[in-house]
C-alpha cells in the first residue's frame, strides 16, 4: 500500500506540474492546435537550417560578407531582442524601487519576458559567433578592457543572472519550495538595483558599439549621443512591450486570469502608455538635439534622409502623440495601438543602425538570406513557445493564492 | 597594469575596467610610435610585379596569389581576403604619367581600432609596432571588422570553424631578425622597411627634394592617429582608392569618453537607486501610519 503511494507520487507531480493536470494522452491531444501546427512547421524547417549553418559555416548560410560582417542576427536577434526585453528592468524598478504597486500584476510577466528575451538573445549570438563555444571568453579567459563589446558581454551575463534571481520566486512557488522562495524574494531589491544599473550600461553600450564606425554608419544615425538614444529608447521599448505583451497574454491566456481577482489591465495600460509617451518625447527631443549638434540638415534631402524622417516622425513622434492622445481620452485600446507602433519603431531603429544605415555608401549592400530569416523566425518561435510553456505552469499572470504580494 | 586590473575587479566587477587602467589600449604606443617598425611605400617606384604578393603568400603559408604573372589581374580592383593578406592594384595613368600601382594590406595603426574593439584582446598592438592576431582567443564576433576604418580584418566565411585573417607584419620573421617578406623581395625600391620616425623623415625628404613628383602629404602620418604603413604618391590618395576624410583622431578615442563614464554609472547608480527606494518606502510607511492615525482619531471622536 505504502509502496504504491510512493510510486504514484512522482507521476502525480509530473501530471500536476508539467502536464497541467492532464493525463499524458489528454495532454498530447491538447497540443493539437493550429498555432502548434504552424510552430511545428517552423521548427521542422528552422532547426535543420541552424544545423546547416554550423556544419557549413556562416558563408554558406548567410549573406554576410567581408564588407558587411553584421546582419539580421545582430540587428534583430541581438539589438532588437535586448531593447524589447527592457520591460524587465523598467517594470521591476517601477514596482520595487519607485513603489508603484498598482503595476504589480504585470511585473512578473515583464521580468519573464526580459529573462527569456536575454536567453534567446544569447541563442541568437551563439548562431552568429564564429566560435560560439568561446562565448564566455570575455568573462573567463581574456579581457578586452578597452572594448565596448567587453562591457556588453559582462553586463549581459550579470544581468541575465539578475533576471533569473528576479524571476526565481515564481519558479519556487511552482515547485512549492517555500523556504527557498522566501530567501529569493529577499534579494528582490538588490537584484532590481543591480538590474537597473546593468541595463543602463548595456542598453547604452549596444549603441556605443557603433561609435567606433563613424565612416560606416550614416551621419544622420551616427552621433556621439547614440548610447543615450539606445538607453532612452529602451525604456520606451520596455514599457510598450509590457503593454503589447499583457494585451496578447490577456487574449491568449484569458482562462488564467481569475475573475474574482480581476486586474485593472486598462488602468495599467493607460499608466504605462502615459510614461511611454513622455519617454518617447524625450527621445524625440534628444534626437533633434543630436541632429542640430551635428548639423546634417542638408542630408535630410536625400533618400537616406527621407528614411531617417520616416523613422523619426512615423515611428517616434507619431506613436508619442498616439499614446498621449489615447491617455488623454482614457482609451486603453488606442494606447495599445500606440504601443504596437512604438515597438515597431524600435525595431526599425535598431535595424536602421545595424543594417540599413550601416555601410550605406558601399556598393556591396547587405540583404538577409532566406536561411538568416528562417533562423530568426525559429528563434522567435522558440521564445514564444517557452514563454507559453512557463505561463501555463507557473504563477506569472496570476497570484498563487498561497503567497501574497509581499516581497 | 596588473594592480589596476585587480583593483578594478574588486571595485566593480569588470565592467568599469576601462577608466581605471587609463587611456585606451596603447596610450604609450603614440610615444613609442617613432621607434616602432614601419613601412614606406612609394607609389612612384612600384612597377606592379607582384613579387611582394607571392612572398607574402609563401611567408604566411597561403595559396599562391590569383592570376600570378598575368596582366589581366589588374583589370579589376581586388581587396585582401581571408587567404590573401596583400594585394597590388593598378590605377589608370594620368596625362603622360605611367599607371600607378598601390599595395594594400593591414595599415598597422599606431592606435588600432580593431585592438581596442576586440572583447578578448585577440587583436594586439605589439610594442614593436605590428598589430597581431591571437587566434586562440578569438570568439568570431567580427567587431574588429566593424571597427577597422580600412576594412582589413577578413573572416573565413567559407569555414565551419572560422578565424579572422590579416597581415601581421611578418611578426615571426621580425622577431627572428628579418624584415617582412614583402619588403625583402621588392625589386624596385618601392618598399622601405625601418623605424617609423626614420621613414617619415625619408618620405618628407623625397617630397622636399622632388616637389613635382609627389603630392605634399604622407598618407598615414596622421590619419586615424597615425599608421605603421606610410604612403607617398604623385596622384592624389583619393584617386588611388585610399579612404579619404578619416580624420586624424585615433579611433579608440571615439569610444573612450563613453567607457570612461561607465564606472560612474556603476558606482553612483546603485546608491542613488537604493536611496530612492528608501525614500519611497519611507513615504509609503508615513502614508500608512497617517491613514491609521486618521482612523484612530475618527474612532476617538466617534467614541
Amino acid at each position: 500500500m505504502q509502496l504504491m503511494a510512493e510510486t504514484a507520487a512522482p507521476r502525480f507531480w509530473i501530471q500536476d506540474k508539467l502536464l497541467m493536470g492532464f493525463t499524458p494522452g489528454e495532454y498530447l491531444r491538447s497540443l493539437l492546435t493550429p498555432f502548434n501546427a504552424v510552430a511545428g512547421v517552423i521548427l521542422l524547417v528552422g532547426l535543420p537550417v541552424i544545423a546547416y549553418r554550423y556544419l557549413y559555416g556562416l558563408g554558406a548560410a548567410t549573406n554576410l560578407s567581408q564588407t558587411n560582417p553584421w546582419g539580421l542576427w545582430i540587428g534583430f536577434d541581438v539589438l532588437c531582442g535586448v531593447a524589447l526585453a527592457a520591460g524587465g528592468y523598467t517594470l521591476a524598478s517601477t514596482v520595487y524601487l519607485f513603489g508603484l504597486k498598482q503595476y504589480y500584476p504585470v511585473v512578473r510577466a515583464a521580468v519573464l519576458t526580459g529573462f527569456l528575451g536575454y536567453f534567446f538573445v544569447v541563442v541568437g549570438l551563439l548562431v552568429d559567433l564564429g566560435r560560439p563555444w568561446r562565448l564566455p571568453y570575455p568573462v573567463i579567459y581574456s579581457y578586452g578592457f578597452t572594448s565596448v563589446m567587453f562591457l556588453v558581454a559582462w553586463c549581459v551575463l550579470l544581468y541575465f543572472t539578475v533576471l533569473f534571481l528576479e524571476f526565481s520566486p515564481a519558479v519556487f512557488e511552482w515547485l512549492g519550495w517555500k523556504n527557498v522562495r522566501r530567501r529569493a524574494v529577499k534579494l528582490t531589491i538588490g537584484a532590481t538595483v543591480l538590474g537597473v544599473v546593468l541595463s543602463t550600461s548595456h542598453q547604452s553600450a549596444l549603441g556605443a558599439l557603433f561609435l567606433i564606425a563613424p565612416r560606416k554608419l550614416h551621419p544622420l544615425w551616427y552621433s556621439p549621443l547614440i548610447p543615450v538614444y539606445f538607453f532612452i529608447s529602451s525604456i520606451a521599448a520596455g514599457l510598450t512591450m509590457v503593454i503589447v505583451e499583457s494585451m496578447l497574454s490577456h487574449k491568449i491566456f484569458h482562462d488564467e486570469t481569475h475573475p474574482q481577482r480581476a486586474v485593472d489591465l486598462d488602468g495599467i495600460t493607460l499608466g504605462l502608455g502615459k510614461a511611454a509617451s513622455v519617454v518617447l518625447f524625450t527621445y524625440f527631443f534628444l534626437k533633434l538635439l543630436g541632429l542640430a549638434e551635428e548639423g546634417h540638415w542638408d542630408l535630410l534631402n536625400t533618400a537616406m534622409g527621407s528614411w531617417y524622417l520616416v523613422e523619426l516622425i512615423g515611428f517616434v513622434l507619431a506613436p508619442c502623440f498616439v499614446l498621449a492622445f489615447a491617455v488623454r481620452a482614457q482609451n486603453a485600446n488606442w494606447v495599445r495601438a500606440g504601443a504596437v507602433l512604438t515597438v515597431i519603431g524600435i525595431i526599425v531603429n535598431r535595424l536602421n543602425v545595424a543594417v540599413v544605415a550601416f555601410n550605406w555608401n558601399v556598393p556591396d549592400r547587405y540583404f538577409p538570406s532566406a536561411m538568416e530569416v528562417i533562423t530568426t523566425v525559429t528563434i522567435v518561435t522558440l521564445g514564444i513557445l517557452t514563454f507559453r510553456w512557463i505561463v501555463n505552469r507557473m504563477p506569472i499572470l496570476h497570484e498563487d493564492p498561497q503567497y501574497g504580494t509581499e516581497h | 597594469m596588473k594592480v589596476s586590473r585587480r583593483s578594478f575587479l574588486k571595485l566593480c566587477g569588470a565592467t568599469g575596467a576601462a577608466s581605471l587602467i587609463g587611456p585606451p589600449a596603447n596610450a604609450g604606443a603614440a610615444a613609442d610610435a617613432d621607434e616602432s617598425v614601419a613601412m614606406l611605400f612609394d607609389t612612384t617606384k612600384c612597377v606592379g610585379c607582384r613579387a611582394c604578393e607571392a612572398a607574402c603568400s609563401e611567408a604566411n603559408r597561403l595559396p599562391p596569389p590569383a592570376l600570378a604573372g598575368e596582366e589581366a589581374v589588374f583589370d579589376h580592383h581586388r581587396t585582401t581576403d581571408s587567404h590573401t593578406y596583400s594585394v597590388v592594384n593598378r590605377y589608370p595613368a594620368r596625362a603622360q604619367d605611367a599607371p600607378v600601382f598601390v599595395k594594400s594590406q593591414c595599415m598597422h595603426c599606431v592606435e588600432p581600432a580593431c585592438a581596442s574593439a576586440c572583447p578578448v584582446q585577440a587583436m594586439e598592438k605589439t610594442r614593436e609596432g605590428p598589430v597581431i592576431y591571437h587566434a586562440d582567443r578569438c570568439i568570431g564576433c567580427r567587431y574588429c571588422m566593424v571597427a577597422c576604418p580600412f576594412g582589413i580584418p577578413k573572416f573565413e566565411y567559407d569555414k565551419a570553424l572560422p578565424y579572422i585573417r590579416k597581415c601581421i607584419f611578418c611578426i615571426d620573421r621580425l622577431r627572428a631578425g628579418q624584415m617582412p617578406a614583402c619588403a625583402q623581395v621588392c625589386p624596385s625600391g618601392a618598399l622601405t622597411f625601418g623605424k617609423r620616425k626614420k621613414l617619415l623623415e625619408a618620405a618628407k625628404t623625397r617630397i622636399y627634394q622632388h616637389p613635382d613628383d609627389y603630392v605634399h602629404h604622407v598618407y598615414g602620418e596622421n590619419e586615424v592617429g597615425g599608421t605603421g604603413w606610410l604612403y607617398i604618391s604623385k596622384a592624389s590618395f583619393e584617386e588611388l582608392g585610399f579612404p579619404a576624410n578619416l580624420g586624424n583622431r585615433s579611433y579608440p578615442e571615439l569610444t573612450w569618453p563613453y567607457l570612461a563614464a561607465e564606472p560612474l554609472v556603476l558606482v553612483l547608480g546603485a546608491p542613488l537607486l537604493m536611496g530612492l527606494h528608501a525614500f519611497t518606502k519611507g513615504r509609503e510607511k508615513a502614508e500608512k501610519s497617517d491613514a491609521t492615525d486618521g482612523k484612530e482619531i475618527d474612532h476617538a471622536t466617534d467614541g
